[in-house]
């Protein structure tokens, strides 16, 4: 019965040389996990600055030595400046949400798996793939460089005293206008006070090329879906996962365009005298601003929100599908409702470009439009249902393996769960009037971006850990970080609502001025110790994932007994995934406890009526 | 709850607790070189057509968000409309003919024509450069009647919207030299197969650019 | 693991309900007409979202509790869903959330839909980094002209008046807001540098100032007394300490203030923001 099997020549050959192996790689693979690290080592800086924030909001005023010396003028005398708690607010926010949320889920497991799961041997364009992950660290390195930018220094000056910054301990601040830069602030250049000045224009730059790479990124992904799928992979037979990295490209594809559109035109204000967000008649800093006029504030919060919205959506959609791709291979049940997921997901993209006025409220534009964002807002909580009732649906009558993949997806669940539903809250503009800017809001994005959406990541790491590295990760390791993780997760971020609930504004470096805030401070001391066990909790997923890499347990080909084509190749896989062949796909990604079939999986390249699982 | 080993052996094989499963005993078809495989993977031209609309659906949407602002801002009471110079008018009838030049290659390409092909192909690379020639012409007319970067924002958009197509003219210009430097060789197969599609891609890519700048032009010359 | 998860999703729950239903950290009471309405429709969205939070989470719990793998020899039930069931609670969730997005119109509408009414008391507020002008129009009920190219910190022209209009002689500018009780008052919010917020959590409202803009918003707020002021977006460094008063006040110590000349102002209104007491918390 033996058939003859066809090799065909790969389009590229195996590399050697630990440069091209390993550094310059266009194997998805190498670059998949390139962008894992990249964001391993972006959480770490993203979560040391929420840590030394939640130091400064419950002791403000301390000495803090260390911070003394490394950036004396940001926090003399080791104290932590209001300039310099807001360029820690700025800093978390940007690299988390562009080199955390946006680089895993997508650029990393995304890259590994989704060539692998439609039977490709790479993307379509392997070496644009490589230039995507090294733009996106470029812009890493750029954003770094403008936490040590000192406020009021112009970058041509800024990079003539640079021999002086670093060796006499860093300077200021970075740029101190949040991760949402609203103008005229960041627009207006130093004159608008420290944090202003050469650190906003690096961290613009940063943002800039990182639009660039996740277009190249995206441009892949969709290409490679739409034209590489193997035989037998028609759409409807694809894991949730790829729908998830499909729809997920396509929102990149068209909202960070306008990032960087946006982007280009603050960058001018600064630099070039424009004044496209820059009204005429201020009077800034004790003096008039004579070169600017005819620009509209608003319209930078346009811009940016037009990209901020569906970037949620991206930060949260390959979560979505590697949780319900984990839960249905460990519920040892097919999906709930595979197309009704199918079609929640293009629901949420594709509304998700709709509401970004929800951001706008009460920003000054017109009150009508902020009646139908109101409305379309509340509109996608639906599909978010849907998705929520369908891994319901999927656990109902399962058979649970609580594997550690497995309790992050349940978490995942659980938490976007607790973050989505105070969307119906935030929502609707009346509520708005108390909640803009509050701390309600922080607990709304930090649950669903900063807690679900890192759980989707923990799933899927250790999840597809074996079949990268070959190893499985210690189990006993990973539910003891699963643990304390969820239950600080919720430690810190149930609180927030109930600061909300207070009228706590967002963005205060301190809390003490005002009287209506000063029955927090037990809130704020209790979220800061959560965080601070959460945050240190984290090295024994460190320590897990790095010493499993070398000393985990071997792995087999599918230790999970799941069903997709990942499964079908040895871990770690060939350089072209497949060892030449082109696989050939029979049935769709969730086949378990099929009635009749001899084991409680069908794999997806097994034949109809052939022996199942016979070597 | 469940460790790596197993405690219990299982009473059929694959089933029941006791994973994740270790080497051997996952039940997996094996490593990949399963019969059932088969086929041979094949260059597919619908490659380069699909990322070139898609790479056309992120470039129009920056010019959207552009647009837009520009639309935004003209409502602006202090917006002063500036004089179109006359270099973009002259630039704008270059795109078009590199446009015209563009399908001639196309045609002569499909007919096999190499070489006929490469000429046409030389000449719409010409007239691109001719064009970059007369924007930067156009910026010249704009600064010598007193109208910068800066100050307003209609003057701004000048050089905002001749700057940023430029540069996306540029990356047109580097892929026709890609083509023009493979032109002139008879191919077959495969090879020609993909030359044809390549070429397809950039003059898809062409024309955008080409209507997008009659687009950015009529804005900045009548919405004012 | 699956009842211990069970019980901890349980658990979980529980406090975050209870975190909400004890009213422990809740808002400060409310001071305005359209107040009441702000709570009453977050009371009905909170209740729904209590609802759906604790059925999902209770859910989930149950299942994980229910279905964990405890017996080798059976499957799970093999469904790939059912479409009746997408369909009705689609169809529910979907009535559920469009009904409370068009209740939760109402007092927006009420608000900005609306202009000011007539007999409104109009304050102009001008907002810069890291203080608050409010600019009062005085007996003859009109504005004196204002010019940004007037404006001089230094000289203490927060807002550029100008003196040379006979309509600024009676205005005066001074850094707290003071209204009238059961009054509707108009406030005119502009900016002099970069966006701010105005924020008084007993008010029930919220609304940007942006430079370049004048944007007219009223209510009507029905309790004398002192209340905080905060500004609620990111300005610079000292947003944290953007600090004002709103002072609202009986109608008669009210109009006997905002006729007052300038100095006469400021002594005055310092007088009463001593004599009035900040809420207890």
């Amino acid at each position: 019965m033996a058939e003859a099997i066809h090799e065909e020549v790969h389009r590229h050959p195996a590399p050697t040389g630990f440069i091209r192996k390993y550094i310059f790689s266009i194997d998805h693979k190498v670059i998949g996990i390139q962008y894992i690290l990249l964001a391993l080592t972006a959480v770490v800086v993203g979560l040391v600055m929420s840590v030394l924030m939640r130091l400064n909001l419950s002791w403000p005023g301390t000495n803090w030595p260390i911070m003394g010396t490394l950036f004396p003028t940001g926090a003399p005398g080791g104290i932590m400046s209001p300039e310099f708690y807001l360029s820690l607010v700025t800093m978390h926010g940007t690299i988390m949400v562009f080199f955390v949320l946006t680089t895993a889920p997508q650029g990393g497991f995304g890259n590994y798996f989704l060539p692998i799961q439609i039977g490709a041997d790479d993307m379509a364009f392997p070496f644009l793939n490589m230039m995507s992950f090294w733009v996106t660290f470029v812009g890493f390195v750029v954003l770094l460089l403008a936490i040590f930018a000192e406020g009021n220094l112009t970058i041509g000056s800024w990079f003539s005293k640079l021999g002086e910054s670093f060796a006499a301990g860093s300077g200021t601040v970075g740029p101190i206008g949040g991760w949402t830069g609203y103008a005229p602030l960041s627009a207006l250049g130093k004159i608008a006070g420290p944090g202003q000045g050469a650190g906003v224009n690096l961290w613009i730059i940063s943002i800039a090329i990182f639009c660039v790479g996740s277009l190249l990124g995206a441009l892949n992904f969709i290409t490679t879906l739409l034209n590489m799928r193997t035989r037998g992979m028609t759409l409807m037979r694809m894991p949730l996962t790829c729908w998830a990295w499909f729809t997920t490209a396509v929102l990149a594809l068209l909202s960070f365009p306008v990032l960087l559109g946006g982007g280009i035109l603050l960058l001018l204000d600064r630099v070039a005298g424009t004044s496209f967000f820059i009204p005429g008649g201020l009077y800034v800093s004790g003096s008039l601003v004579p070169l600017h006029n005819g620009g509209s504030p608003l319209l930078w919060q346009h811009l940016f929100w037009f990209f901020g919205h569906p970037e949620v959506y991206i930060a949260i959609l390959p979560g979505m599908g590697a949780t319900s791709h984990i839960l249905s291979t460990f519920a040892r049940k097919p999906i709930f409702g595979y197309r009704a997921m199918v079609f929640a997901i293009f629901a949420i993209g594709m509304l998700g470009f709709f509401v970004w006025g929800h951001h706008m409220f009460i920003s000054g534009m017109s009150p009508y439009s902020a009646v139908a964002f109101s409305v379309l807002t509340l509109s996608i909580g639906v599909p978010s249902a849907i998705k929520t009732f369908n891994w319901l649906g999927t656990l109902w009558g399962a058979k649970i393996r609580f594997t550690t993949p497995m309790l992050f997806a349940i978490g995942f669940v659980s938490l976007f769960v607790a973050g989505g539903i105070t969307g119906l809250v935030l929502g609707q503009t009346s509520l708005d009037f108390f909640f803009h800017d509050t701390y309600f809001v922080t607990a709304h994005f930090h649950l669903v971006m900063g807690v679900a959406s890192i759980f989707g990541m923990f799933a899927a790491t250790y999840f597809w850990f074996p079949k990268m590295f070959g190893r499985m990760m210690s189990e006993s390791l990973g539910k003891f970080h699963f643990w304390v993780t969820f239950i600080g997760v919720y430690a810190i971020f149930v609180p927030f609502h109930a600061m909300g609930m207070v009228g706590m504004p967002r963005r205060y470096a301190q809390f003490g001025e005002y009287e209506f805030l000063k029955n927090t401070h037990g809130l704020v001391l209790f979220v800061t110790v959560a965080a601070i066990i959460t945050a240190v909790v984290q090295l024994v997923f460190y320590f897990n994932f790095f010493w499993s890499m070398f000393k985990g347990k071997k792995a087999g080909d599918n230790p999970w007994e799941a069903t997709t084509l990942e499964w079908n190749i040895p871990s770690p896989p060939p350089h072209d995934n497949f060892a030449g062949i082109v696989p050939e796909v029979y049935r769709g990604p969730y086949e378990f406890a099929v009635p009749g079939a001899a084991k409680d999986y069908i794999m997806q390249s097994e034949p109809e009526g052939g022996p199942v699982g016979a070597h | 709850m469940a460790t790596v080993t197993s405690t219990k052996t299982a009473a059929k094989p694959g089933v029941g607790p006791g994973w994740p499963k270790p080497p051997g005993q996952n039940g997996s078809n094996g490593n990949g070189r399963s019969r059932r495989f088969r086929g041979r993977r094949k260059f597919s031209k619908d490659t380069y057509r699909i990322v070139v609309w898609i790479l056309l659906a992120a470039i129009l949407m920056m010019f959207v968000a552009l647009a837009s602002s520009y639309i935004v801002l003209s409502g602006n009471p202090e917006w002063q409309p500036v004089r179109m110079p006359r270099a973009f008018m002259f630039s704008t009838g270059l795109i078009l003919a590199s446009s015209v030049t563009m399908t001639a290659a196309r045609r002569q390409l499909e007919q096999g024509l190499s070489k006929k092909y490469q000429g046409w192909l030389l000449l719409t690379l010409l007239l691109g450069f001719a064009f970059l020639a007369c924007q930067l012409k156009g910026w010249k007319q704009l600064v010598s009647a007193g109208v910068f970067i800066s100050g307003n924002p209609h003057s701004s958009f000048y050089f905002l919207f001749t700057g940023a197509h430029g540069i996306h003219l540029l990356g047109g210009l580097t892929a026709l030299g890609f083509l023009a430097a493979r032109s002139g060789r008879v191919l077959s197969g495969e090879a020609s197969e993909k030359r044809s599609a390549a070429a397809d891609a950039v003059a898809l890519y062409w024309h955008f650019m080409d209507g997008l700048w009659v687009c950015l032009f009529l804005l900045l010359w009548l919405w004012k | 693991m699956g009842r211990v998860l069970g019980l901890a999703i349980w658990i979980i729950t529980l406090g975050s309900v209870w975190m909400f239903a004890s009213k422990h950290w809740w808002f400060p009471e409310s001071i305005s007409e359209h107040g009441p309405l702000v709570d009453h429709q977050f009371a009905i969205t909170i209740i729904v979202c209590g609802i759906a939070f604790a059925a999902a989470q209770i859910g989930l719990g149950w299942v994980v509790w229910k279905y964990r793998d405890s017996s080798a020899a059976t499957r799970a039930t093999y469904s790939h869903g059912n479409n009746r069931l997408e369909v009705v609670w689609t169809v529910v969730t979907a009535v559920v959330f469009i009904s409370l997005a068009i209740m939760g119109q109402r007092v927006w509408a009420s608000l900005h839909l609306h202009a000011a009414p007539a007999g409104s008391y109009t304050v102009e507020v001008v907002a810069q980094q890291f203080s608050w002008n409010f600019h009062y129009h005085g007996k003859d009920n009109v504005f004196g002209r204002t010019d940004p190219n007037l404006i001089d910190d230094s000289a203490l022209n927060y807002v550029g008046l100008d003196d040379t209009d006979p309509n600024a002689k009676d205005d005066s500018v001074v850094s707290t807001l003071v209204v009238p009780v059961n009054r509707p008052v108009e406030l005119i919010l502009k900016s002099k540098d970069v966006t701010h917020s105005f924020f008084v959590p007993q008010l029930r409202f919220k609304q940007d100032l942006v430079p370049g803009m004048a944007i007219p918003v009223h209510f009507t707020v029905n309790k004398v007394g002192k209340y905080e002021l905060a500004c609620a977006e990111l300005c610079g460094m000292n947003h944290y300490k953007m600090k004002s008063y709103m002072l609202v006040l009986p109608e008669n110590e009210f109009s006997e203030l905002v006729n007052l000349s300038q100095e006469k102002f400021q002594a005055r209104k310092d007088e009463l923001l001593a004599k009035y007491q900040l809420p207890q918390y």
